[in-house]
């Protein structure tokens, strides 16, 4: 390393170059603290008495530790007349997102190729049409859906669910790929139909391995909006088909007028242990996936 | 036999009409070139060729099959793109093979073929490469090994030089030459380089407006262009084009330029006197009158730009301003006046209304 060269634009010495770092660190701790705040009240209750927090309020450093409450939301909190914690629901939304996710990403990617790389007449409109579904209120298709699950026997299910959220989901997905794809050039498909690939040739050997970066946003845009989605969830199932974002309601309010506000926390903490390992984990690639453009 | 035929094409976007009436047959062998300003349709042209539009009427043969309707992979037909189109995340190798992959081509004729191609074109060294990893001038060069790769009836370019810089496309050109002299492929060949197509084509169509200006040798449609368009576009500098009117000088006919400056007119073409006609004058068909019986103008220099191995000089003849071609040594001065010899025997005439040459 060189040290500093000297530099002419400078204007002015250490203690105020200093100064200004330490104005912007602290604004950037307190926005940070604004938002990791209620995090940490969440983390800290789930490790206090109920007594403690009755007495001191939900907001206070913790005076005792204890991971019991974490086990008992898990495995043994009565929920809706079971007790078995909210690991049942846990693995519901598992069985439900995963699929979801996985099978609508991949419909949005063929439907975002075919939007781009094979138009068609009316291709625009069908297009539109999908996109629509972006701006379209969760309340507005309650109906419909029930409608849909009840002719096809899937009222009350979590293959429902998994077939509410793969619909739904396609606006986006079918949105992000296109877009995407739609900065590959075409010179590259023109060039392989000489070659003499046709539709799906074309789909796996030169699309789908340029996908990548598109591919982890649009999965971890489904998967946390598939498991964080609350009111699909709450309307079209019950009891031991809950996923866990209702399993969350009825846990607060589960029958003794007493809130186990630990267990509570505890219980969202699991909930959503999964969102926020895979923003720690991916939320890099996310960023990246979100701002880049096609290869040349 | 030729192995193109196009009979009256047409291509229609709505009620855009891209392509009208095009007429072209190349016999084998030979190298087509279509040249001319950018939405021409030369290249809408090319891509109907190998299928990759669908034509509104008329007819295309490859060989001597109609393939209005046969899918480009059928078409025996090899194509190289001005943006390369070479598959970003595969190797070299594989960009090459991908074809032969896709057609069910056995994996130890994929590796012979690799191979020839691979020595042909210089480019061993880069098989396990990714496209990332290459300069233009050997992104260009594994372009036309995919191409090369496979032996077609035809080769189609598509402006392939026009992403190089200067120096490496003058190089790339050559290359290109050779290479088709050793292959003998009939090729078509688009670009909007008027020097390229000269340089490459055994016979140019000029292209203008969806239309078809002229298909000939290169020699014939610099000499002898078929209207005031051809002319123009070939050729750099570009034509002169001057307004002239015939009369009768002493029962010779003559063309006058305005400022009583005339001129006597070219091989004693038969023309009414009173005709407004334009007169075309290529740059390297002015020079210096040193004597000899050409009719000679004077001309007043206006600019002189030296490129070395010639100069470029503007001159203003009457009202007119002309553009010469000029020796280095024997360049004149700004501002000076020369007296301006014209060969006006290898000049065109054209009448303004058609533009088409007499």
């Amino acid at each position: 390393m060189a040290d500093a060269a000297y530099d002419p634009h400078a204007t002015s010495g250490g203690a105020r170059r200093l100064s200004a770092k330490v104005i912007v660190y602290g604004f950037l701790l307190l926005f940070a603290a604004y938002y990791v705040l209620p995090l940490l009240v969440i983390l800290m209750n789930s490790f206090r008495d109920l007594e403690e927090i009755s007495k001191l309020g939900l907001i206070g450093l913790p005076r005792s530790f204890s991971l019991e409450h974490w086990a008992s939301a898990w495995s043994s909190f009565c929920v809706g007349g079971t007790c078995k914690g909210i690991s049942p629901n846990f693995y519901n939304s598992l069985y439900m997102t995963v699929p979801a996710t996985i099978v609508s990403t991949l419909l949005g990617a063929i439907n975002g190729y075919i939007l781009s790389k094979w138009r068609f007449p009316g291709a625009g409109f069908i297009f539109a049409a999908v996109t629509i579904g972006v701006f379209l209120p969760g309340q507005m298709v309650l109906l419909p859906w029930a409608f849909v699950l009840g002719k096809l026997g899937l009222t009350n299910t979590l293959e429902g669910l998994m077939l509410v959220h793969t619909i739904q989901g396609l606006s986006f997905t079918t949105l992000f790929c296109r877009n995407y794809y739609v900065s590959i050039p075409d010179d590259l498909i023109k060039a392989a139909r000489i070659d003499g690939a046709g539709f799906w040739r074309i789909f796996f050997r030169i699309i789908l391995p340029l996908s990548p970066p598109i591919l982890i946003v649009t999965v971890i845009w489904q998967f946390t909006g598939i498991w964080n989605e609350f009111l699909f969830g709450v309307v079209f199932s019950s009891g031991s088909q809950q996923p866990i974002t209702a399993a969350l309601i009825a846990l607060s309010s589960a029958g003794t007028s007493v809130h186990q506000y630990n267990v509570e926390a505890a219980a969202v903490l699991i909930a959503a242990l999964p969102t926020l390992l895979i923003y720690f984990f991916g939320g890099r690639w996310f960023v990246r996936g979100l701002t880049q453009g096609a290869i040349k | 036999m030729s192995s193109l035929t196009i009979s009256n094409l047409s291509k229609r976007y709505g009620a855009v009409e891209v392509l009208d009436g095009i007429d072209l047959a190349a016999e084998a062998g030979e190298f087509i070139v279509l040249v001319g300003p950018s939405g021409c349709g030369k290249s809408t042209l090319l891509a109907l060729i190998a299928g990759l539009e669908t034509i509104t009427s008329g007819e295309i043969r490859i060989g001597e099959r109609v393939v209005n309707n046969v899918p480009p992979k059928d078409r025996d037909i090899a194509m190289v793109f001005q943006s390369y189109a070479l598959y970003p995340t595969m190797t070299v190798r594989q960009n090459i093979t991908f074809g032969m992959e896709s057609r069910g081509v056995p994996k130890a004729e994929q590796n012979e073929a690799v191979a020839r191609v691979a020595s042909l074109l210089q480019i061993e060294p880069l098989l396990k490469r990714k496209p990332s990893q290459l300069s233009g001038g050997q992104r260009q060069r594994v372009a036309m090994g995919r191409a090369l790769v496979r032996d077609p009836l035809l080769f189609l370019f598509d402006e392939p030089l026009s992403n190089l810089d200067a120096k490496l496309r003058v190089e790339m050109r050559t290359e290109i030459k050779k290479l088709y002299r050793t292959l003998g492929k009939t090729t078509v060949y688009v670009t909007h380089d008027q020097i390229e197509a000269m340089t490459l084509a055994t016979r140019i169509a000029v292209m203008y407006q969806g239309r078809l200006q002229q298909f000939d040798r290169p020699k014939v449609i610099y000499e002898k262009p078929a209207n005031m368009f051809v002319a123009g576009f070939m050729g750099s500098p570009s034509m002169n084009f001057l307004d002239v009117e015939t009369f009768a000088d002493n029962g010779r006919a003559s063309l006058a330029l305005g400022n009583e400056l005339m001129l006597p007119v070219p091989d004693a073409a038969d023309l009414t006197p009173g005709r407004k006609l334009v007169l075309g004058l290529r740059p390297e068909h002015l020079a210096h009158a040193n004597g000899d019986d050409l009719p000679s103008l004077p001309a007043r220099v206006e600019v002189v730009e030296p490129t070395g191995a010639e100069t470029i000089v503007i001159l203003k003849l009457g009202d007119h301003e002309v553009t010469a071609r000029f020796d280095p040594d024997g360049a004149p001065a700004e501002g000076e006046i020369i007296d301006l010899a014209v060969a006006i025997n290898k000049a065109c005439l054209f009448d303004p209304e058609t533009g088409l040459r007499l």
